[in-house]
């Protein structure tokens, strides 16, 4: 595989020579910066105009097709809708707190994406606590969801900011169980170190029964956390207009949307990187020929290819289910999923314990 | 200057003025946001010391978990426009005294330490340290608070459910 590491590694010694290391340390954090929030926006984009695709092919339709080939500059058209629309403000309410919530929910959303390991050498945060660190700052989201529901001075969005949040902090639980199992099995938390284990295949494969248990689990509960269907009734149009971010226009509401949507990129890279491998390609022992084949297709289309492969997925669920009841998420949850994650877990617990993985 | 003081002096100016904003303030809801961000700003100190495990927990715990409960709780109690009385004279002179003390203290407490310099050591803690160190049984190892803390927090469960059980 081709290590990126070389690239960066080179561009640093290269602005060594021109400037002191701290000042080219400091620069290039900034273009990483840039770079990070640069392709948070593609992926959002490119997101939008795949959920419409998507949807429109699940309801018999064509979706956009008018705006540019195949209808592909209908989202760039959006987002300059989206950016010249006025940013309205609410009379009676904390405009400080009105202001700040859609903030912090693409703060924390950018958090979690920089943890994700694209390509081989191409990590930005890579901690020894990778996965924990992904959940700290996933997190922090409902703080901003519930500061928006509050602060817009209306039952409406109140009452789906309070919806939202029983559902991702209950749903939050399921994650970190599903994950938790996959760290039994990884024994490490270190995102570039579990997908380096994964080169003599992946842990869907080598987990057998308990890596497939936790991988349903995490896409249900993934799915639900980022309050997409069959679990979207925070913002269920027909009760509650559009839930938290009623009241937000302009780019203030595209925030919340665009966190929402890489969000679910988010959801889908973390199934990615540590049911399928990441960057890693699929590589079945003993086939060296076919694992050289393989190693040519570079890094990124791989974590790329899973990723939208999962976030295929989450869709088809999305648009072929119907929105349930509130109590049908707190019930699916507590008295279902966090179960069977924690049967589960202790599963895969005596597996690694008597070495029963591949 | 280096380039470790200045991400240190920004840090630090965040977390004093949040703080202070978070006491001044008289809507509970800014003053839990304001609590927010200089759990953030904490957070950040510890990621700085390259303590990424505790920086973790203490957004995971503290701005994930505990100020989600606080604004929860306070969704379901004030309304919209409610503001905290304003303080008598006599409080606001103990509240200044008592955190004059309080700063005295934790000065006198720093500056007369001797910290043991190589204790500060570059790279990240091996999380397995971190395990073993939190469920080892042997010398400065504490799996027994850690099992007193997991019974306090049965007995919580218990607590509550007890409190919000049908009758």
């Amino acid at each position: 595989m081709f290590d990126f590491s070389i690239i960066t590694q080179w561009i640093h010694s290269l602005l060594c020579t021109y400037m002191p290391e701290q000042l080219a340390i400091f620069l290039e954090c900034v273009l990483i910066g840039v770079i990070i929030l640069l392709a948070y926006a593609i992926i959002a984009i490119i997101m939008i105009y795949m959920e419409r695709k998507v949807c429109a092919a699940f309801q018999c339709r064509l979706g956009p097709t008018r705006v540019g080939p195949y209808g592909t500059i209908q989202v760039f058209a959006d987002v300059l809708k989206m950016l010249i629309k006025e940013i309205i403000e609410i009379r009676h309410a904390d405009k400080f707190l009105y202001n700040l919530a859609p903030y912090i929910v693409i703060i924390s959303s950018i958090l979690a994406f920089s943890c994700l390991p694209i390509s081989k050498g191409l990590e930005v945060l890579d901690f020894n606590v990778g996965i924990f660190f992904l959940m700290a700052a996933s997190s922090i989201g409902v703080v901003g969801i519930l500061l928006a529901g509050w602060s817009s001075n209306n039952k409406y969005s109140l009452i789906g900011a309070m919806r939202s949040g029983a559902q991702m902090i209950s749903y939050e639980l399921s994650v970190g169980l599903s994950l938790l199992t996959m760290v039994v099995l990884t024994d490490t938390m270190q995102l570039s170190e579990i997908v380096e284990q994964q080169a003599d295949g992946w842990f869907i494969f080598k987990g057998h029964i308990p890596a497939l248990i936790a991988f349903v689990i995490y896409l249900i509960a993934g799915n639900a956390e980022v309050n997409r269907g069959p679990f979207d009734l925070p913002e269920a149009e027909s009760e509650l207009t559009a839930g938290y971010h009623t009241e937000y226009s302009g780019m203030h509401f595209g925030f919340f949307y665009v966190a929402e949507f890489v969000n679910l990129f988010i959801i889908s890279g973390i199934a990615a990187t540590i049911f399928f491998g990441g960057w890693m390609p699929l590589h079945i022992a003993g086939l060296d020929g076919f694992n050289a084949v393989m190693d040519y297709i570079p890094g990124f289309v791989w974590f790329f290819g899973k990723a939208f492969f999962v976030v295929f997925l989450l869709m088809w669920i999305k648009w072929t289910f119907p929105r349930l009841r509130i109590d049908q998420i707190l019930t699916l949850e507590w008295k279902y999923l966090v179960p069977i994650g924690l049967f589960n877990l202790l599963l895969m617990v005596i597996i690694v314990v008597f070495n029963l993985h591949f | 200057m280096t380039l470790q003081i200045i991400v240190f002096i920004v840090i630090a100016l965040f977390i004093g003025v949040c703080s202070v904003l978070s006491v001044t303030t008289s809507r509970i809801l800014r003053a839990a946001t304001y609590l927010l961000f200089v759990l953030f700003g904490t957070a950040a100190i510890y990621f700085q010391l390259n303590y990424a495990f505790l920086g973790a927990v203490q957004l995971l715990i503290y701005a994930g978990g505990i100020t989600v409960l606080y604004v929860f709780s306070i969704l379901l109690t004030s309304a919209q426009g409610d503001k905290a009385e304003k303080l008598k004279n006599s409080k606001v002179a103990a509240g200044f005294l008592s955190t004059l003390a309080g700063l005295g203290i934790c000065l006198f407490v720093i500056l007369k330490n001797d910290f043991i310099e190589p204790s500060f050591q570059p790279g990240e803690l091996d999380v397995k340290t971190i395990g073993y160190t939190l469920m080892g049984m042997e010398k400065y190892q504490y799996v027994l608070p850690f099992e007193v803390i997991s019974i306090l927090l049965l007995a919580c469960i218990v607590g509550g459910v007890m409190i919000a059980r049908k009758r």
